[in-house]
């Protein structure tokens, strides 16, 4: 008589395990009577079903299945414990075209990794996650699980799981069926030989779901551990269909299987140098007149600027319009912002420094060329940053005319009126560098240097505001009026 | 076209340019201050060329991520700052278990607990000593600039996959929040695809990835194998700038930000006829060693002076550098303070004066 | 038509006598043996083999791989 095989070993799972060490090579080692082996198989059978085998990842974290590459012939990799779901989402994301489980159990999924559980099934990663319920900490010998039930005793509930402190079993499905994404959710026994039987079709659908890339699929396997649970076979089952259950119903949660779609492929990964940098850099700017700045005279030093003022003046953004007239100048240029709430309100600063040569630190607590004060507060804070011969520009029109040093000079603008003036308080930014270009001819700089300063200003804006030309026209509308209120 | 490659960028976002620009494909974090704009960035910039961005539940679920990434064949990036680095160790032990490459950059910050968000530079023990569990390394960079910020997470992805370990580029709050101008590489074109990546098929048989090792025989050699790797990077790896170091009388040892300030520190008591010079480690795992000893055998060294934002934590790299042939002394703010040029010159004054007598 | 034969195979070596297969089968084919495998275990045994039906109810609840195999004859 000819024969062929109609229940054997699953082609899916290695023959020998020659990565299990030891003498043992063909049997796996989890103890006997163990529902891990029957799970195995399960998935290892789906598996070769679907056709899946060449591009299927297992994610195993610490507990009794961590060995799973051992048996199954897939990708794998062993994760800290209760990471697998994060794990499962960096691998998914990276490579989408791969079908990705996570392999947990209770204390992993319900207990040290519930919240990447959780998080992973709240996102919908399009992965299927196998949960391995034995009311037990099995690997660990017999602890205390979140599944363990009231009443129940484990090494570690030696007088029985007390609900008054140790709470109720984690029922996870339930819990799960709260989160919109997921799209499977079912809970079966491995007991009898019906519902095993019913647990292979959920472990189907499962599989089925991730070849379809249709989204989060959960199946909850209450298993058996008779040696931790001190069991025969029988009894094991017993306690399952009629302790267990009582806590953890048999049944589907939800499958919306059939009405999600398909999942498609996301777009391929875009690494072609010229479309990379079309993606990510500006185009050069062919109406540019900033000059090279690196040769002026007043920028063979540090020249360091300190600004302060209220979070929503301007204060930080004077500061960078400055340092990318610097970086269109080619000089070296630092802009360094007071960070943290206060960016978002009360006091905010920044220093910027420009440069021919290297820049040293980029803060400015001591020699300030030049201190802009947009309130008497911050001023009050960093006057004293001012250098001997340091330029102090405050807004006239938030503070009175401040005391200086006998060879510090001061200037007073109403920054705030002309940019209401141009009809955008925000502008006071550019009424200030307008004034500045004045201020600056009237203490060193060369009619060239006012130039290419006014130059390098009419780059930055533009640049900065390419996409609001109203907004533009303001700015350059409040850098003319305050040049204009400087020269008077 | 022709492309600005020369840009105006926070330190937090020179690193996103650097790494995309390195071939990162996926980024996974959660946002901490001073590190933040990392992660916006990376929120604004990756999916702009298909590349997975996620910000994670948690930075567990971060640098799992990444794990999962890695694991897959691609190179990923996370980020964060002080205590969101203290909740990451465990993954990052198991990187170096695993033998994997990943770049973490961490935006330092104040501690301990919660500290605040002023740079300090008190996470070097975390990341130079191992942090997690377990006999392993991390390579850790250290920019002084935001040009570095970018050139170094090139650097750091490129080191990582050469010796298959997680690197670290280890800014402080200065560095990650300044703006500074900064010229973009070109992007890169190799292809990467890892012979060891999970479910490769070699001869019939899917790749796996585990750090696990049940027999305490196997354990031991993968340990020597990487105490053997540890060593090569040692000797082969050393980074650092030095800076009047030859002739100093006292050499100031700095990284980070402190390195910008002790070099203007250098100009300053250089001016005033002071002997003082700097050596700058670039990366701080492997530490410059080699420098250090260059320095102890020029004979012309009468001291080292430690410049940190720390209680003093590069000092006992620096001392197990000099082997005690020569007094190590510390300069040092905490709590977010940076140290001022002022301050550091009025410390190597004091320590010259000390050592005339 | 007749029905296909059917034949069961249990692997001793393989078997970790957790005996969930035992009350699995409705012929009642399984029994449990008389000697310790290279596992350590004590195996069981199937008595008639020939006259399994192929329901599949004892591999279905074995949680090893390869310890029982059901054959059909083709």
């Amino acid at each position: 008589m000819s024969e062929k095989v109609k229940f054997g070993r699953s082609k899916v799972f290695f023959d020998p395990f020659e990565r299990r060490p030891g003498p043992i090579k063909k049997n796996m080692h989890y103890c006997p009577g163990c529902g891990h082996g029957i799970l195995h198989k399960l998935i290892a059978e789906a598996i070769e079903e679907y056709g899946i085998q060449g591009k299927t990842v297992i994610i195993a974290p610490v507990g009794c299945a961590v060995f799973a590459y051992y048996y199954f012939n897939v990708g794998s990799i062993s994760v800290p414990h209760g990471r697998a779901p994060a794990v499962a989402t960096g691998a998914s994301r990276a490579n989408p075209d791969s079908f990705v489980i996570s392999y947990q159990g209770d204390g992993d999924l319900a207990a040290i990794g519930f919240n990447e559980f959780i998080q992973a099934a709240n996102r919908g990663e399009k992965i299927s996650v196998f949960f391995v319920n034995n009311s037990n900490y099995g690997m660990t010998g017999g602890q205390m699980a979140p599944t363990t039930l009231p009443g129940q005793i484990t090494t570690t509930s030696p007088y029985g799981r007390n609900p008054e402190t140790d709470g109720f079993p984690t029922k996870v499905c339930e819990i799960v069926n709260a989160l919109e994404a997921p799209v499977y959710i079912e809970r079966v026994a491995l007991t009898s030989t019906a519902n095993i039987l019913k647990a292979k079709k959920a472990v189907n659908k499962a599989i089925e779901n991730l070849r379809d890339r249709k989204g989060f699929s959960l199946v909850e396997v209450l298993s058996p551990c008779p040696i931790n649970l001190k069991m025969s076979a029988d009894q094991v089952n017993d306690f399952i269909d009629e302790k267990m259950t009582k806590f953890f119903p048999l049944g589907c949660v939800r499958d919306r299987s059939a009405a999600t779609p398909v999942g498609e492929q996301p777009p391929a990964v875009i690494r072609a140098p010229e479309e990379v940098k079309s993606l990510l850099l500006p185009g050069v700017s062919e109406n540019s007149n900033a000059a090279d700045a690196s040769k002026f005279a007043v920028f063979q030093k540090e020249r360091r600027v300190k600004i302060c003022g209220f979070g929503g003046q301007g204060v930080l953004s004077l500061g960078l319009n400055l340092a990318n007239m610097g970086r269109l100048s080619k000089l070296n240029v630092s802009w360094m912002p007071s960070y943290g709430p206060e960016q978002r309100g009360g006091a905010a600063s920044c220093a910027v420094i420009v440069n021919s040569g290297a820049i040293s630190s980029p803060m400015v607590d001591r020699d300030c060329d030049l201190l802009i004060a947009m309130t008497q507060t911050g001023l009050d804070k960093f006057r004293h940053v001012l250098g001997e011969n340091g330029i102090l520009v405050y807004d006239h029109s938030t503070m009175a005319k401040p005391a200086v040093g006998p060879h510090q000079k001061v200037y007073g603008l109403d920054a705030l009126a002309i940019a209401n003036s141009v009809g955008n308080p925000k502008c006071a930014n550019s009424a200030i560098i307008g004034a500045l270009s004045v201020i600056l001819r009237n203490n060193g700089f060369s009619e060239s240097e006012e130039k290419a300063f006014d130059a390098a200003y009419q780059d930055a804006i533009t640049e900065n505001f390419a996409a609001k030309p109203a907004v533009l026209k303001q700015n350059l509308e409040a850098f003319a009026a305050g040049k204009k209120a400087a020269l008077e | 076209m022709k492309y600005n490659h020369r840009l105006l960028l926070k330190g937090n976002e020179a690193a996103v340019y650097g790494a995309l620009l390195a071939g990162c494909d996926c980024y996974f974090g959660y946002p901490i201050t001073p590190a933040s704009e990392i992660a916006q960035a990376a929120a604004l910039l990756f999916p702009r060329l298909h590349r997975t961005f996620i910000q994670a539940e948690s930075e567990i679920g971060a640098i799992n991520m990444v794990i999962g990434g890695v694991a897959a064949g691609h190179r990923c990036l996370t980020a964060s700052s002080g205590l969101g680095i203290s909740l990451k160790q465990e993954g990052v032990s198991y990187l170096a278990g695993y033998e994997m490459p990943a770049v973490i950059l961490d935006i330092t910050r104040g501690g301990p607990g919660l500290g605040n968000i002023g740079p300090e530079q008190a996470d070097y023990f975390q990341l130079v000593k191992g942090g997690g569990h377990g006999s392993y390394k991390c390579l850790v960079f250290t920019p002084n600039s935001v040009q570095e910020m970018c050139d170094m997470t090139i650097d750091a992805f490129h080191m990582a996959e050469k010796y298959r370990m997680p690197a670290y580029v280890m800014a402080d709050g200065v560095i990650g929040q300044m703006m500074e101008s900064v010229e973009l590489p070109e992007p890169a074109t190799d292809v990467y695809d890892p012979e060891w990546k999970m479910g490769r098929i070699v001869d019939g048989k899917a790749n796996y990835i585990t750090s696990i090792y049940m027999e305490h025989d196997d354990l031991e050699a993968q340990n020597v194998k990487l105490q053997k790797k540890y060593r090569e990077i040692e000797a082969k790896e050393q980074r650092c700038e030095t800076y009047c170091a030859d002739d100093a009388e006292l050499v100031i040892v700095a990284y980070g930000i402190c390195s910008r300030i002790a070099r203007g520190a250098v100009d300053q008591l250089r001016a005033e006829g002071l002997k003082v010079g700097l050596v700058r480690p670039q990366m701080v795992y492997p530490f410059p060693v080699d420098a250090l000893q260059k320095i102890v055998k020029g004979g012309k060294a009468k001291a080292v002076m430690s410049l940190e934002m720390s209680a003093g934590q590069m000092i006992e790299d620096i001392k197990l550098a000099v082997e005690c042939k020569l007094p190590v002394m510390l300069c040092n703010r905490m709590g977010g303070n940076v140290p001022g040029g002022d301050e550091v010159c009025a410390a190597a004054k004091k320590m010259m004066k000390e050592l005339a007598k | 038509m007749a029905a296909k034969k059917h034949r069961i195979s249990i692997s001793a070596d393989e078997c970790k006598g957790c005996r969930r297969c035992i009350p699995a089968c409705p012929k009642k084919l399984i029994s449990v043996g008389n000697a310790i495998n290279i596992q350590g275990y004590v195996a069981v045994k199937a008595d008639h083999p020939e006259d399994c039906i192929g329901c599949g109810s004892c591999f279905h609840q074995c949680p090893e791989p390869g310890a029982i195999t059901i054959y059909v004859e083709e």
